[in-house]
């Protein structure tokens, strides 16, 4: 019962930490290996306003450190991916450059040790079907499936969700159709930031903030990404269950060491027998060459 | 009365007669076109000498070549094949441990471990990158960003090759020279090596790869079986700089693994010049000197290297081998008219 709870809070998880990757992927076809750096540096904003400007409220610190996330996340692209958009291999370069010196530069900063950690919204826990679960898991799952909940309805029924929808497909029929695309580009990774700022604030209450984090994030996003096919939103919420089921069942039946290896094999063994992922069947001959 | 001087390019009689292959008619022609490479090789080889007072630095020309072939290793993959390696550490890595494990285990002697590390280290990164090959670039950059934390994890976790205190008694070079001449000639092998094979058919056809794998299937050559010649090759590279690490420090820990490994390369190449090879050595020979200088700063270094990367490719994406390569091109002399 414990496997089958935790599984399923740990799948919610990694499909909030991999919503924003797969958002700015499948809009911008930028690999945005920042999303990492965008991840920790809206936890440790959060914590900033949250102990350095006493009086602010939870909220009021949680808020800011998304939209500041956002804000960076958009300038990132409108000052330097639009310089080197189209060119595949200075986009990767570029951004895993900049979500490397955003971390390193957070670990010189200071970003050290276990002092740093958010307090969790509630405290206490419950009991679901005999295990206990606290609070802060629970906004967990209940947060990510509203994210997705709301996603869905702003892809398919706002304007702007549209105009992103279509770039996504095609990008040059929509911008016959007058979609912009450097500016849905801009939007996209803003709101992918805003994405990546939303699930570190959720999840970050569970630990401390380190450096770390950062990697982790970023590989845990890419696993899941790859392996529900780049750029698919049902793939990400499929592959996120399967590598959370897998990496519950062995950390309790191996040890908490293998979580990352569990990933690394299901993106080999996805490569190997459909590279385009579970859900990736539309753009299948464009992943391969 | 002085005779009427006139300004002339000093490549201009070269470049009248053949833009790409030149015919040489007379010796200072050809100390034009060989006077860099020589400087380059000549300089190399002084190096040693030249710091021969100060101990420190000397260390740090190793480093600094070691760095080089990395970054050789990076720009061909790159910029030759389209295949974007974020992690050069994986090869260190790979290419240390196979080293320590020849010399330390096996007992070979350390002419015999370098050779064999690289070779076996080659044949190792090349089948654990083989899933990836058949897509596109970005899966490439993905997987190789994974496999160095992955390694390093796998080897806490199961505390095999000496777990976290690494694998320590690997054979030294006999003396400091040694040590030099060594990776100075690696580097020079591998750069003026790889030189020729870009410009062979093979090389040609890796070009294709990158600019246009749609053409080079058409043609009826497999993209995954190039890039299999590609990635070994660019592992051979990467390896053997790993191997000299391992022997040069006496130890082979995870810290072969760690990140200055995959970026200092990949800075010096967006420094240098991608695309140019040499460019990629000299935006080494640039960087680790200064990350030295910069050695009381530790993990801001990084911030710093990352900067820089930023702003070159986006601003002077040619690097500073090609702004060099053109102006050197362009030297005037004056002549009577």
């Amino acid at each position: 019962m414990e496997i089958v709870v935790y599984g399923i809070i740990n799948s919610i998880t990694l499909s909030l930490i991999s919503l924003g990757f797969t958002l700015v992927y499948s809009i911008s076809r930028v690999p945005n290996f920042a999303h990492g750096a965008l991840y920790v540096t809206s936890g440790y904003l959060t914590w900033i306003f949250l102990n350095k400007c006493t009086g602010m409220p939870y909220v009021l610190a949680i808020i800011l450190g998304i939209g500041i996330t956002a804000v960076v996340g958009a300038l990132i692209y409108q000052f330097i991916l639009v310089r080197v958009r189209g060119m595949e291999i200075s986009e990767i370069i570029a951004t895993y450059a900049i979500g490397l010196a955003i971390l390193e530069g957070l670990r010189w900063g200071g970003l050290r040790g276990g002092t740093f950690s958010l307090p969790a919204f509630f405290a206490g826990s419950v009991d679901i079907l005999g295990v206990s679960v606290d609070y802060q898991r629970l906004i967990i799952v209940g947060a990510g499936i509203l994210t997705f909940i709301l996603l869905y309805l702003f892809t398919r029924y706002t304007k702007m969700g549209l105009a992103f929808r279509g770039i996504a497909q095609d990008e040059r029929a929509a911008m016959m159709l007058g979609i912009n695309s450097d500016v849905t580009a801009v939007l996209s990774l803003g709101i992918g930031s805003a994405l990546a700022g939303l699930a570190a604030i959720l999840l970050l209450p569970l630990g401390n903030i380190v450096v770390e984090t950062g990697y982790n994030v970023l590989i845990f996003a890419i696993a899941v990404c790859v392996i529900g096919g780049l750029g698919s939103w049902g793939g990400v919420i499929v592959a996120s269950f399967i590598i959370g089921f897998a990496q519950i069942l062995t950390e309790s039946f191996l040890s908490a060491h293998y979580q990352m290896v569990v990933a690394l094999l299901a993106i080999i063994l996805t490569l190997l027998v459909k590279p385009s992922g579970i859900f990736g069947k539309q753009k299948e001959l464009e992943e391969r060459v | 009365m002085d005779a009427l001087m006139r300004k002339e390019r000093i490549d201009r009689g070269l470049k009248v007669r053949t833009e790409g292959i030149y015919a040489i008619s007379d010796i200072r022609e050809i100390l034009y076109l060989m006077g860099p490479r020589i400087l380059l090789i000549a300089g190399l080889f002084a190096l040693p000498f030249v710091f021969e007072l100060a101990p420190y630095w000397k260390k740090v020309i190793n480093i600094m070549c070691a760095y080089a072939v990395l970054a050789l290793s990076f720009d061909f993959l790159a910029n030759y094949v389209g295949l974007v390696c974020l992690g050069g550490a994986f090869f260190t890595g790979v290419g240390g441990y196979f080293a320590a494990i020849f010399n330390t285990t096996l007992g070979m002697p350390i002419w015999l471990s370098m050779p064999l590390a690289t070779i076996a280290g080659a044949v190792f990164c090349t089948f654990c990158l083989l899933p990836c090959l058949p897509l596109r670039g970005v899966y490439f950059a993905i997987v190789t960003l994974m496999y160095p934390l992955l390694f390093t994890r796998i080897i806490e976790a199961l505390d095999i090759l000496g777990g976290t205190n690494g694998m320590t008694g690997i054979d030294a070079f006999p003396n400091a020279y040694v040590e030099n001449y060594t990776i100075i000639a690696i580097a020079l092998i591998f750069l003026f090596g790889m030189r020729r094979f870009v410009n062979q058919d093979v090389g040609l056809v890796l070009r294709g790869v990158k600019d246009n794998d749609q053409a080079v299937r058409a043609s009826g050559i497999s993209v995954t079986r190039m890039r299999i010649i590609a990635v070994f090759i660019a592992s051979l590279i990467g390896c053997s700089a790993g191997a000299y690490i391992a022997h040069l420090y006496m130890w082979a820990g995870i810290s072969l693994f760690a990140l200055d490994f995959s970026i200092i390369p990949i800075a010096a190449v967006v420094i240098g010049g991608g695309g140019t090879l040499v460019g990629a050595m000299i935006g080494a020979f640039i960087l680790v000197p200064l990350s030295e200088v910069l050695r009381a700063f530790g993990t801001f270094r990084i911030v710093i290297y990352c900067i820089i990367l930023t702003g070159f490719i986006v601003f002077k994406s040619e690097g500073i081998m090609v702004y060099l390569q053109r102006k050197y091109h362009q030297f005037e002399r004056w002549v009577k008219v």
